[in-house]
């Protein structure tokens, strides 16, 4: 393997974060991770509570940084990079999808869509955005209800628009934390269904979930416990 | 992030909650509209005070002796000495050019005049040629006013103010009529327009005028750059040149032959010399020129000092224009004031809003909002709400000072510059108060801030 020249997507060596509280008291969360995520890979994030799978999850979003430790990203070290840098990596490589949707109220499936759009430095007219818009509704499958607003949507719905969100940029790689937590058995399935087939279009799709039946879908799963990788259990397929 | 894109964000997120963006932008728009009324308004009377000041005469230049000096005598107020004759007023008008008309001028007060059984104290009485009149922009409401002939025959006729005509003749049209001033008849031919209270308060209608040499020869009686005038001074006048001082050069007359007897007058003293000049940017020159004149007329050396005094009704205006700016500037100051009130109420709001889109602020920033891009929106929304605030304050303010020019009849003139300013200020209050939001918006930590209930 180290004689590769094959670049993974994901690649985290020894990394460790630890909160401080009040000053002295040191709480390690992560306590030395290293692996490594393929592109294409289809991957689940298990663990109980406080495993620090979260924790892990928001260090591979380019939310939060490393204590210490080197994360890359297609390559490029992201852990201790500027802030501006990773605002961009977050916009352009990394779609995100929440437990509770984190939809715009008040605002058009289309416009909470297109909303990174902003955020994206290359010039796009508003018409193109609209039509990107569009076209990443159409791949969910809500295209009709691209002028509804969240409130007027099922969960299953609104968790698709937030997907189709999470497309807008085309990420090589998509994070999603409980994206079924806040749904019934049958939105469920039917977004579990989503990630599948977003896999098989050859996205990475990263998922944190304590649930089998969600890992289920997953092609590899990684347990956590205690801040450290859980060894020998990987993939069921 | 497009400029295009994040006022559009702002537009959509104030137009979210339009009563409370209403109420926010209240303190502004109250600010600015106070700020207009007030410059409006102190515009406007400045420009109305100008305009009375043109009334009275803007370019018109009085002219009064100095003060008597007599060795070892205390020296007396400005106007006792006899320094102005009829003769220095037909020298500046004929020989200074930037001089319009001319008119000297002979106070009468003190003397009551009598009409039927009434009897009214005026005010002012004025001996005067018809310039006068001109000079101070008085106009007639009835008959005419006595003419230069008149000033030469010393014609006993008069005008006189609305408020004489109201108090002697009860309202009746008095042209025509005799009244007596003293104990001499006079004639009234004509009714001047009533000119209300002058800026000190005083009546101005109380006042009747006659030819100046009639009033000298046959009411107040000469003061004469005289024989009898016990000064050592030399005299100044060519009538005096052959005069000793200090004797009486003819027997003394009896008084009822100086009554009916006609001075020859041209030596005879003014208590003023009135006059215009030409045009309004003439007044230094004509300044320069009766100074001139009267200088070599009254023989002072290079250097020596004047014995007249000039005063010009642009001294008065200026101090005038000087209380009012002081006055708008005081009035606006506590506009200001209100305006720094009203930006406090937006940074508030601005707190308030922050803390509400908490999670909004952590998604933005999850999909790749820079933290620059979250301070750039903050800070265009509350500009967009000051800038709002301030255009409805702009028009609110201008409505008002319309609405006292309409009801209360105050003079307003509407102020561009002011503008200029109230949509300067109020994007500025935008900027400096809302920066603090902005800025603690822009130091969430995105992973706080989704978690955020």
């Amino acid at each position: 393997m180290e004689n590769n020249p094959h670049i993974p997507l994901i690649k985290l060596e020894n990394i460790t974060k630890t909160y401080f509280l009040d000053g002295d008291i040191s709480v390690p969360v992560l306590k030395g991770i290293t692996m490594t995520i393929e592109q294409g890979e289809y991957v689940a994030l298990m663990g109980a509570s406080g495993s620090g799978k979260s924790t892990l999850m928001n260090i591979l979003g380019c939310l939060d940084r490393p204590t210490s430790g080197d994360y890359f990203l297609d390559g490029e070290e992201l852990g201790r990079a500027s802030g501006d840098k990773r605002a961009m990596i977050r916009n352009r490589k990394i779609g995100f999808v929440f437990q509770n949707f984190n939809l715009l109220p008040r605002t058009s499936a289309l416009d909470n869509v297109i909303m990174p759009l902003a955020y994206t430095a290359g010039e796009l007219t508003n018409a193109q955005c609209r039509a990107r818009g569009l076209e990443a509704l159409k791949e969910v499958g809500i295209l009709e209800r691209a002028g509804h607003h969240p409130g007027q949507l099922s969960g299953g719905q609104q968790q698709r628009v937030a997907i189709a969100r999470a497309l807008i940029n085309r990420p090589p790689v998509i994070f999603a934390d409980e994206p079924t937590g806040n749904l019934d058995s049958k939105n469920s399935v039917e977004v579990m269904e989503m990630f599948s087939k977003l896999n098989a279009a050859g996205i990475t799709v990263i998922l944190v979930t304590h649930s089998d039946e969600i890992a289920a879908h997953a092609k590899r799963v990684i347990c956590m416990n205690d801040g450290e990788i859980v060894p020998g259990l990987f993939s069921r397929h | 992030m497009k400029l295009t894109a994040t006022l559009r964000i702002s537009f959509v997120s104030l137009s979210r909650n339009p009563t409370r963006t209403l109420l926010t932008t209240l303190g502004i728009v109250i600010g600015i509209g106070a700020v207009i009324t007030m410059m409006e308004i102190g515009n406007g009377s400045k420009t109305s005070l100008r305009s009375t000041i043109e009334k009275m005469g803007a370019n018109s230049v009085m002219v009064m002796p100095g003060a008597m000096r007599m060795p070892g005598s205390p020296r007396k107020e400005m106007g006792s000495a006899v320094t102005l004759t009829p003769a220095d007023a037909d020298a500046i008008r004929q020989e200074c050019p930037s001089v319009g008309k001319c008119s000297p001028v002979v106070r009468g007060s003190g003397t009551q005049i009598v009409f039927g059984n009434a009897t009214w104290l005026p005010a002012a009485m004025y001996g005067v040629s018809p310039d006068y009149l001109d000079i101070r922009n008085w106009q007639l409401a009835e008959g005419r006013c006595f003419t230069d002939n008149e000033v030469d025959t010393n014609a006993r006729v008069c005008v006189i103010g609305s408020t004489i005509v109201k108090e002697l003749f009860n309202g009746m049209s008095p042209v025509g009529s005799e009244l007596r001033i003293g104990d001499v008849a006079f004639e009234v031919v004509g009714v001047l327009k009533s000119k209300g209270a002058n800026m000190i308060g005083m009546d101005e209608d109380d006042v009747i005028m006659a030819p100046w040499s009639t009033l000298q020869m046959r009411v107040t009686g000469l003061k004469m750059g005289s024989a009898t005038n016990t000064t050592s001074t030399v005299s100044n006048y060519p009538g005096d040149r052959f005069v000793v001082s200090g004797v009486a050069l003819y027997p003394e007359q009896d008084i009822s032959v100086t009554r009916d007897k006609l001075f020859y007058s041209r030596f005879s003293q003014l208590n003023q010399i009135v006059f215009e000049a030409v045009s309004t940017d003439k007044v230094e020159d004509a300044l320069k020129e009766v100074s001139d004149v009267l200088r070599r007329r009254h023989r002072i050396y290079a250097g020596k000092e004047d014995d007249f005094h000039i005063r010009n009704s642009a001294d008065f205006m200026n101090m005038l224009n000087s209380t009012s700016t002081l006055m708008t500037n005081l009035l606006l100051g506590v506009a200001l004031i209100s305006l720094i009130v009203g930006g406090v109420g937006i940074m508030n709001i601005m707190l308030v809003s922050v803390t509400e889109r908490t999670r909004e602020i952590g998604l933005r920033m999850a999909v790749g909002a820079r933290s620059k891009d979250i301070l750039l929106q903050f800070l265009i929304e509350s500009t967009v709400l000051c800038l709002a605030g301030g255009i409805l304050g702009i028009l609110l303010g201008h409505g008002a000072s319309l609405l006292i020019k309409n009801i209360a009849k105050w003079p307003v003139e509407s102020s561009p510059g002011a503008v200029i300013a109230a949509v300067a200020v109020s994007a500025g209050v935008g900027i400096l108060f809302g920066f603090y939001p902005a800025w603690k918006a822009s130091k969430l930590d995105p992973i706080e801030a989704l978690r955020y209930e």
